[in-house]
């Protein structure tokens, strides 16, 4: 019980509960079903992004090119869906995209595994490479006119209740992907050799590598799981806007990182979890949509934002001094 | 003493990626110079250029000494911007309408240390988280950009703050002999930073700690002091990057320059800032922030989109990076081989 109550899980589930009795105790509308729904609605891309930067985070390195990574694939997807397949399902502009987002991670993994290149630096290049690519060369017009496929799934709904005032809420069946995409990271980082593996890279990578592992391999792998998280994540959000916005999802990347932060994973590598992040992303999303609820004028969600990442990493650094004087 | 030594040394060492990008950066500037004919080399280009990339390069120049220590400062902009809101605020709040003259020049300086103060303070609540809390650098910045933005917009409420005496818009327009103030600015700046950089003790200090930490505390280094200095530094850099910013666009906005923070940390990378710490020279980032530009002013001249010059921005910075990885492991190779040689010979 002591070990739960210590963990940096249960700490942010305590600060996020605190925060949803404050902000519902302002306004009782936050605890509508139909508020509700919408906030779980808004987890679902910013979620998928997140799991894949957690992976990286875990393993020592960083990624920035993520969200260039998924604008490309959707626009491109939205362009090579209507000129080829329009008819096709959907579950082909997901293989479409994560194709090209396994290639275009597969490019961060060249630099970063096999030339030694700093993460950090070359997804700043790759990421401005791409989406520079993509405007210049593929398009900046809006795909207004995306197949079928897309807009029936945007349609599609897991639940749709009829809540207090009468109102029709309803789930959308993306958040299934997310559930899905999140079960499977966690089953990934706790259950298999590569998982154990990437958490050992994390923590100490030449160590890691003197143990037998194929760090390389790993590093590969990682960036390419990320290019096909932020693939899936696009096409996503190409059906939740039911257009293909080239400039849309680019800039969102520290927020993303935020949130996998917030969520207890250690910059440094080495420590982060799959519910943390779950956490971490719900935490962010709360406040980006419930500051109107409490009546706080939308300009200072900036402040707020700002506020409770300096808030709650501060805790953390000042949690982990403290830990390290007690061992010392 | 040993301050000359470890530059001596460390001169030779990064002499290679240096001449380099020296070469590369007038490779860059002859390619330009060629595409466009007689309108590269031209007293109007150069002037818009000498005009354009101080703002980036004051800005990098904060980065820079951030990623010396091992941190970084995602914050800069946003400082830069609160900055120049309140020298805004300054001039169009405070100042009585129709001042002139004197009264003026005395209502300008007082904005000019306005936006110093605004720097070297939001500088300071950095240097508590990083150096006093001890939060990791890139996500205490992280937050704090937030923070200064999101300040930025409440005070506005997201307009632009316009309307600054002729006496400020001097700075952005003017020029000190033939050259226009903001580069004798950025000047003044990389000077200074890299007086306190090769030339003190404070300097040399920084890039121990960036090379090792811990060693650098046994050596006898007050980190965290040192630390929180160089962030104080980066803050009142990036106020006075809100000042030219300001007077060279005439209007303050929150959200100004954004790309600026990624553009930075490029510029520093380009100019042989190891993002782990310990390298860097203003010599460098000064090479690369001017040929950045140049490619900048070029395409724009050749009609290129702004796109399609992010696009060779990345791939230049790739480039760059992967060439001198490869000069460095062949080097590092051959070194390795005659250290086999010799201690073969000594067993």
């Amino acid at each position: 019980m002591r070990k739960l109550v210590a963990t940096h899980e249960f700490v942010v589930l305590c600060v996020l509960a605190a925060l949803v009795l404050l902000v519902g105790s302002v306004n009782p509308a936050f605890y509508s079903l139909g508020n509700v729904f919408s906030l779980l609605k808004g987890t679902v891309i910013l979620g998928i992004l997140s799991l894949g930067v957690l992976i990286v985070i875990v393993s020592g390195n960083i990624d920035i090119s993520f969200t260039a990574i998924a604008a490309f694939a959707m626009y491109c997807t939205g362009k090579l869906m209507l000129a080829f397949f329009p008819g096709a399902p959907l579950v082909v502009a997901f293989a479409v995209a994560g194709a090209i987002g396994i290639l275009l991670g597969a490019v961060n993994a060249v630099f970063v595994a096999f030339f030694k290149m700093p993460a950090l630096i070359v997804s700043l290049g790759t990421a401005s490479a791409i989406r520079g690519f993509m405007l210049a060369f593929i398009g900046v017009r809006i795909i207004n006119n995306l197949p079928d496929a897309h807009v029936g799934f945007s349609r599609s709904r897991l639940v749709t209740l009829t809540d207090s005032a009468g109102r029709v809420v309803s789930l959308p069946t993306a958040i299934l992907v997310y559930a899905g995409l999140a079960v499977l990271v966690w089953l990934l980082l706790r259950y298999t050799i590569l998982g154990r593996g990437i958490y050992a890279l994390g923590g100490d990578a030449v160590a890691a590598e003197r143990a037998g592992l194929n760090v390389r391999g790993i590093q590969v792998f990682i960036f390419c799981f990320v290019g096909l998280l932020s693939g899936v994540a696009g096409v996503l959000h190409s059906t939740y806007m039911r257009n293909a916005n080239p400039f849309d999802i680019v800039g969102s990347e520290l927020n993303v990182i935020a949130a996998v932060v917030l969520g207890g994973a250690s910059i440094t590598g080495g420590k982060g979890s799959v519910l943390g992040t779950v956490v971490g992303v719900l935490f962010i999303v709360i406040i980006d949509n419930s500051l109107i609820l409490t009546g706080i004028p939308s300009y200072w969600q900036r402040v707020a934002t700002g506020l409770i990442i300096v808030l709650s990493t501060a805790a953390t650094a000042l949690r982990s001094r403290a830990e390290a004087r007690a061992a010392a | 003493m040993d301050l000359r030594r470890l530059q001596l040394r460390d001169l030779v060492s990064r002499d290679d990626n240096l001449l380099r990008l020296l070469v590369i950066s007038v490779g860059v500037f002859a390619t330009m110079t060629v595409l466009n004919g007689d309108r590269f080399l031209t007293t109007l280009n150069v002037d818009s250029m000498a005009n354009q990339f101080p703002e980036l390069g004051i800005l990098t120049l904060g980065v820079m000494l951030a990623m010396i220590t091992g941190g970084i400062d995602l914050s800069v902009v946003g400082i830069a911007n609160l900055a120049g809101i309140f020298v805004a605020l300054v001039f169009t709040r405070l100042m009585p309408e129709g001042t002139t003259g004197a009264a003026q020049a005395a209502w300008v300086a007082l904005a000019l240390a306005v936006a110093l103060l605004t720097g070297l303070a939001a500088g300071a609540v950095n240097a508590t988280l990083v150096a006093v809390v001890g939060i990791t650098p890139i996500l205490a910045t992280l937050g704090t950009m937030q923070l200064f933005t999101g300040l930025a917009i409440v005070i506005t409420q997201g307009y632009a703050v316009v309307g600054y005496p002729e006496a400020f818009l001097a700075i952005g327009s003017d020029r000190l002999w033939i050259f226009p103030i903001p580069f004798v600015v950025f000047v003044a700046c990389a000077l200074a930073v890299g007086v306190v950089l090769s030339r003190t003790a404070f300097g040399l200090s920084l890039y121990m700690m960036g090379t090792n930490l811990r060693a650098a505390a046994f050596a006898g280094i007050e980190t965290r002091k040192a630390l929180f200095k160089s962030y104080l530094l980066t803050g009142l850099l990036s106020g006075t990057a809100g000042v030219v910013m300001i007077s060279r666009t005439n209007s303050a906005k929150a959200d100004y320059g954004e790309s600026y923070v990624l553009q930075a940390v490029l510029v520093s990378v380009l100019g042989g800032v190891n993002p782990s710490g310990g390298f860097g020279t203003v010599l460098g980032v000064t090479i690369a922030v001017l040929s950045l530009q140049f490619l900048s002013s070029g395409f724009s001249m050749l009609r290129f989109s702004n796109f399609a010059k992010e696009f060779t921005w990345g791939v230049f910075l790739l480039a760059i990076m992967t060439l001198n990885h490869v000069q460095n492991r062949r080097r590092a190779r051959s070194a390795a081989r005659v250290g086999t040689i010799a201690t073969g010979g000594a067993t």
